[in-house]
């Protein structure tokens, strides 16, 4: 299809506009999931499409767009949704963390410090952080209006006490600002402490259930714990085998036939940078 | 028509570095936010107020308009350029075009409710200016500890309404305090002290 069959950014003025009011209404109330109206992207739902909507509807000529997909820019999913952005929305695009105005993310944050005036748009499969623990809409609803958690931590104690500790390791639940309980995405619980306080503003976006919350930039975003099972964060032994760095998050890659294993940085832009 | 005011030159391009700058707003309250080639106001609007409206006010989002705003040139701008619902009641508006003594008490506008406090309204209040007023502190979400705001021309009722208004959190209206072709957001989570 030649790119003047599609409007700017894909969406159509009335479906940004939409989107744009629910953008605005997330910010004013951080940690609350807004319902909006999305209409279907040519992607299927697993691709992001509720992230893709975000990123349509605040996207412009002026910004620069990164897109990683657990950590890395080169992969399928990450190449396809910036390509879609360079050619819809004509956007330049960067692998470079502190080059990007906006970063749509599946699965990570990057280790690379934000800035102030950055957008982190995330896709998120699953917006409603009680929903394994609450199948039903209304109830979940009812929860979030009484600020009621308490079967989130009940399910957390319970793995404490079946398995020493919080075996949640992903997708780990975080109040916002104090109010608000919110999924912060399939991120590795690493990520968490970067979600709190932090400069960029944060955008999420849920596709199939046509959802979208925020936290604005120095939100206080805490992640849930107890007074004897404080929070805390994975850790290695390792150091990137490629950069050495002993900061980062790292993946476990098997790299020969006799099963030998090794450690590297998941966010692929902030090992090269490192390597440089 | 023919004297109808121009809307968006250019709709798609205007509309999204416009609503950035709004979204940069809300997402540093208290921040005089200049807004990149606004159109000329309509008739008593700002230039800043005339802009928000064509950015994000459309057929699905009934306006609401102080009598002070309540004019021909301004209704067929809205109906022509946005094709929004104008209402007679506060509480069925989702936008309302507020004049400073109008917004002496914030009542009667859509609140939302706890279950669904999206459901509220956003309040654009004209101000003769963003920076020349007193000195008042605010606090919240967006704001690194705190910031200063000193906007002009607001009943000191306004401010107690604001308390009132921000103790409703989750629920509350939204305000975008404009001035010219600048505005300044008040998201209801945030604690406005003098
Ligand atoms: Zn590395």
């Amino acid at each position: 299809m030649p790119d003047g069959a599609y409007n700017y950014a894909y969406l159509d003025e009335q479906t940004k506009r939409m989107i744009r009011r629910a953008i605005l209404k997330a910010v004013a109330v951080p940690g609350y999931q807004v319902p909006f109206g999305g209409r279907e992207m040519p992607l299927p739902y697993g691709w992001g499409t509720g992230g893709i909507q975000v990123t349509a509807a605040i996207i412009g000529q002026d910004d620069t767009l990164k897109v990683i997909d657990q950590g890395a820019d080169d992969t399928t999913n990450a190449v396809s949704i910036r390509r879609f952005f360079a050619r819809v929305a004509d956007v330049d695009t960067t692998t470079r963390t502190e080059e990007a105005t906006i970063i749509q993310t599946r699965h990570r944050v990057p280790e690379t410090p934000l800035q102030e005036g950055q957008i982190l748009v995330f896709q998120v499969p699953i917006p409603e952080p009680l929903r394994m623990l609450e199948p039903r809409e209304t109830e979940t609803r009812t929860l979030h209006a009484l600020s009621e958690y308490g079967v989130m931590q009940v399910s957390l104690y319970e793995s404490i006490a079946r398995h020493g500790r919080i075996a949640k390791t992903y997708n780990y639940p975080v109040l916002v600002n104090g109010r608000y309980m919110m999924s912060p995405s399939p991120i590795p619980k690493f990520d968490n402490p970067k979600l709190d306080r932090n400069p960029a503003l944060q955008l999420y976006g849920a596709g199939r259930e046509k959802r979208i919350y925020a936290v604005p930039p120095y939100t206080p975003v805490k992640s849930l714990d107890f007074d004897d099972h404080p929070f805390e964060i994975e850790t290695w032994e390792q150091c990137c085998a490629l950069c050495g760095s002993k900061a980062s998050f790292l993946d476990e890659m098997i790299v020969d036939d006799e099963g030998q294993r090794l450690f590297v940085c998941s966010d692929t832009d902030y090992c090269e940078e490192r390597r440089k | 028509m023919t004297d109808l005011a121009r809307g968006l030159a250019d709709p798609a391009h205007d509309a999204q570095r416009l609503f950035r700058a709004v979204l940069d707003g809300f997402s540093h309250p208290g921040r005089i936010v200049a807004l990149p080639q606004a159109p000329a106001g309509v008739g008593p609007l700002s230039a800043a107020a005339t802009a928000f409206v064509l950015t994000l006010v459309d057929r699905d989002t009934p306006l609401w308009l102080a009598p002070a705003f309540d004019r021909d040139a301004v209704r067929d701008f809205v109906r022509f350029h946005t094709g929004a619902p104008i209402v007679a009641r506060e509480a069925e508006a989702l936008f309302a075009l507020l004049t400073p003594d109008r917004a002496a008490t914030l009542d009667g506008f859509a609140i939302g409710s706890d279950p669904y406090p999206d459901r509220s309204a956003t309040l654009i209040v004209e101000v003769p200016s963003l920076s020349t007023g007193p000195e008042r502190f605010l606090r919240g979400p967006g704001i690194q500890s705190r910031t200063t705001a000193r906007v002009d021309g607001l009943p000191d009722s306004f401010w107690s309404e604001w308390k009132a208004n921000n103790a409703l959190f989750p629920c509350g209206v939204d305000v975008v305090l404009t001035a010219c072709s600048e505005l300044l957001a008040l998201p209801r989570g945030i604690v406005v002290e003098a």
